[in-house]
């Protein structure tokens, strides 16, 4: 697994636009060439920003589908990136942050980004925090979570058209321009954010692999083997909304990733979480630089975003693997 | 060790037992007996902190469980409930070994995969080890899970239900095994049963519940026929049988 995610972000690295051969890539690596800029500020930050946000969506989407024991459980699920997209539409729309303009190929460039970021991040917490007042303060069910988030994610979904029908079509395409994910948004401190967010949560899950395998057996074995079910799913459910949330904000919405990374580490080598967590974070890493070269180079010249990839890929690998495997 | 003093409680507003007061003694087998709705289980979550009683204490040791740590809990007390899920898709080896989890820290040591390995031989799941248990029958479920409540070395062991599923022979053979472990390890064992001549056989002492209430408690000898048709609303007689009693259905 980390030799595919090694080869696919050399890869990465080597193919673009501007075409480079392995020899010009390791020379651009280790001395200043003239393809160094162009390595180091665009293709490696692309390439981390896609290893990051992948492994943040495939750990996320694993430990949701755990602690709400629910297989089509993710971070989107719980309304996180409808709240994020409602976030970005209001800070288009109604405080016009983010300039947008229209340049040729590319639709639409949002410049000014960070109001957008900050409103969608600012979004995707309003439905976590939501969410978490209904777990921990009314003690609602896992089932009842999940309905909560479709309900969430369909009131975000409509007060962002509302938004977008006094809107005037710049605005409106910037806003749907904002929900493509593209991994190009992300820069070095983006990046850095996104690590540093991720790090906490990995630790924090894997720390307790042990208690989301005891979780299967039912709450009230968990509890008698100790576990603290509901500040585990408490935290569980607040770190890894908050990993998304903090990628989707940078990014855009990427989908299909964080559901499925963690149902194929499953179908490969069952529901351990001592395996299950970190090689959902590799398969998610995976995927995600594997979609973004494909986004590249597809239709190259044309970069497309890729959150398209990951939904057109995603959803057939899911067909596949439910018929498959019957039982998840 | 174990001691409940006036214990209410329940589920919402309704009260599933009231003001039941126990004691319990290390070595021996306690059989929980009475009809569907009696508050038994309530009484093992209760004890087990997994319902809050809305009055009264359970002392483990003089210690009120509402003061200990679930992780120092489940150092002392081991549940098992009527209902399990089946969905995990761990081995059997693995789910043997998660009742080792009140004790690890980070990985399991060589001495908790030693005990689980102890208890697998005693239960005679050698040769299930390794298979998933989604593919047992109910009645190697139901082993597994039992060895499991033991891998967590109960000071207390707390058992709902826990033979429904096996056929005679398994379910003699667990009742032996949980007599021999409760005497020679000096712990206390409670067990749901409903099946009262496996109840007389294999128990130290008996508690009757009606309604929430504790209607009668005792060793076997103090079991009589009244006993059985007051709780029960049966007619039954009972027979000595060289040191234990048969339960035959008086038409």
């Amino acid at each position: 697994m980390i030799l595919l995610l090694i080869a696919i972000f050399f890869i990465s690295i080597a193919f673009g636009s501007i075409k480079m051969s392995l020899e010009e890539v390791i020379n651009a690596l280790l001395r200043n060439s003239e393809y160094s800029y162009v390595l180091w500020n665009i293709r490696i930050t692309r390439a981390i920003g896609g290893i990051l946000t992948g492994a943040a969506l495939g750990v996320s989407g694993a430990v949701m589908q755990k602690v709400l024991k629910n297989p089509l459980a993710s971070p989107f699920t719980l309304g996180v990136s409808h709240g994020a997209a409602f976030g970005a539409a209001f800070a288009i729309i109604v405080l016009g942050a983010g300039k947008s303009h229209s340049f040729g190929s590319e639709a639409v460039t949002i410049f000014n980004n960070y109001p957008v970021v900050i409103f969608a991040f600012l979004g995707a917490l309003t439905s976590i925090a939501i969410i978490l007042f209904l777990s921990c303060f009314k003690g609602a069910s896992p089932e009842s979570i999940v309905l909560a988030g479709v309900a969430l994610s369909s009131l975000f979904g409509s007060a962002t058209m509302f938004l977008q029908y006094f809107a005037d079509d710049f605005q409106v395409a910037a806003t749907v321009f904002w929900t493509f994910g593209d991994i190009g948004k992300a820069g070095w401190l983006e990046n850095k954010i996104i690590f540093i967010t991720f790090l906490v949560g990995i630790t924090y899950f894997y720390l307790n692999r042990w208690n989301f395998n005891v979780l299967f057996w039912g709450d009230e074995i968990a509890k008698s083997l100790g576990v603290n079910i509901k500040i585990l799913r408490l935290i569980s459910m607040f770190l890894s909304a908050l990993v998304v949330s903090v990628c989707i904000s940078f990014l855009g919405i990427i989908g299909f990733v964080g559901l499925i990374s963690p149902h194929i580490i499953r179908f490969l080598i069952g529901d351990d979480c001592r395996f299950l967590i970190p090689y959902s974070a590799l398969m998610g890493a995976f995927l995600l630089c594997l979609s973004d070269f494909i986004a590249r180079t597809i239709l190259s010249p044309v970069v497309l975003p890729v959150g398209i990839i990951t939904s057109f890929a995603g959803a057939p690998m899911f067909f596949y693997l439910l018929i498959k495997r019957r039982r998840f | 060790m174990l001691e409940i003093s006036n214990i209410c409680a329940g589920y919402g507003n309704k009260l599933s037992i009231k003001n039941i007061s126990l004691h319990f003694n290390k070595g021996n087998v306690y059989a929980i007996l009475g009809p569907n709705g009696s508050g038994k289980s309530t009484l093992l979550k209760t004890i087990d902190k997994i319902i809050k009683p809305k009055e009264g204490v359970v002392y483990i040791n003089k210690e009120d469980v509402q003061n200990l740590s679930r992780k120092k809990l489940a150092k002392n007390i081991a549940y098992l409930p009527q209902k399990n899920s089946t969905s995990a898709s761990s081995t059997v080896f693995e789910t043997i070994l998660l009742g080792r989890k009140p004790y690890i820290i980070f990985e399991p040591r060589q001495e908790d995969l030693k005990l689980v390995e102890n208890i697998i031989y005693i239960f005679g799941l050698k040769y299930f080890s390794f298979r998933n248990v989604g593919e047992l029958s109910g009645g190697e479920l139901q082993k597994v899970l039992i060895a499991r409540a033991l891998a967590q070395q109960p000071k207390i062991l707390l058992l709902d239900e826990p033979i429904n599923h096996l056929d005679p022979k398994n379910q003699i053979e667990i009742l032996k095994v949980l007599k021999k472990i409760t005497s020679e390890l000096g712990i206390i064992t409670i067990i749901v049963l409903h099946d009262l001549n496996l109840a007389f056989k294999f128990a130290d002492y008996f508690i009757f519940m009606k309604q929430g209430k504790i209607y009668a408690k005792g060793d076997l000898s103090s079991i009589e026929d009244k006993i059985i048709k007051e709780v029960y609303d049966i007619r039954v007689k009972i027979l000595n049988v060289g040191r234990s009693k048969l339960l035959v259905i008086d038409e």
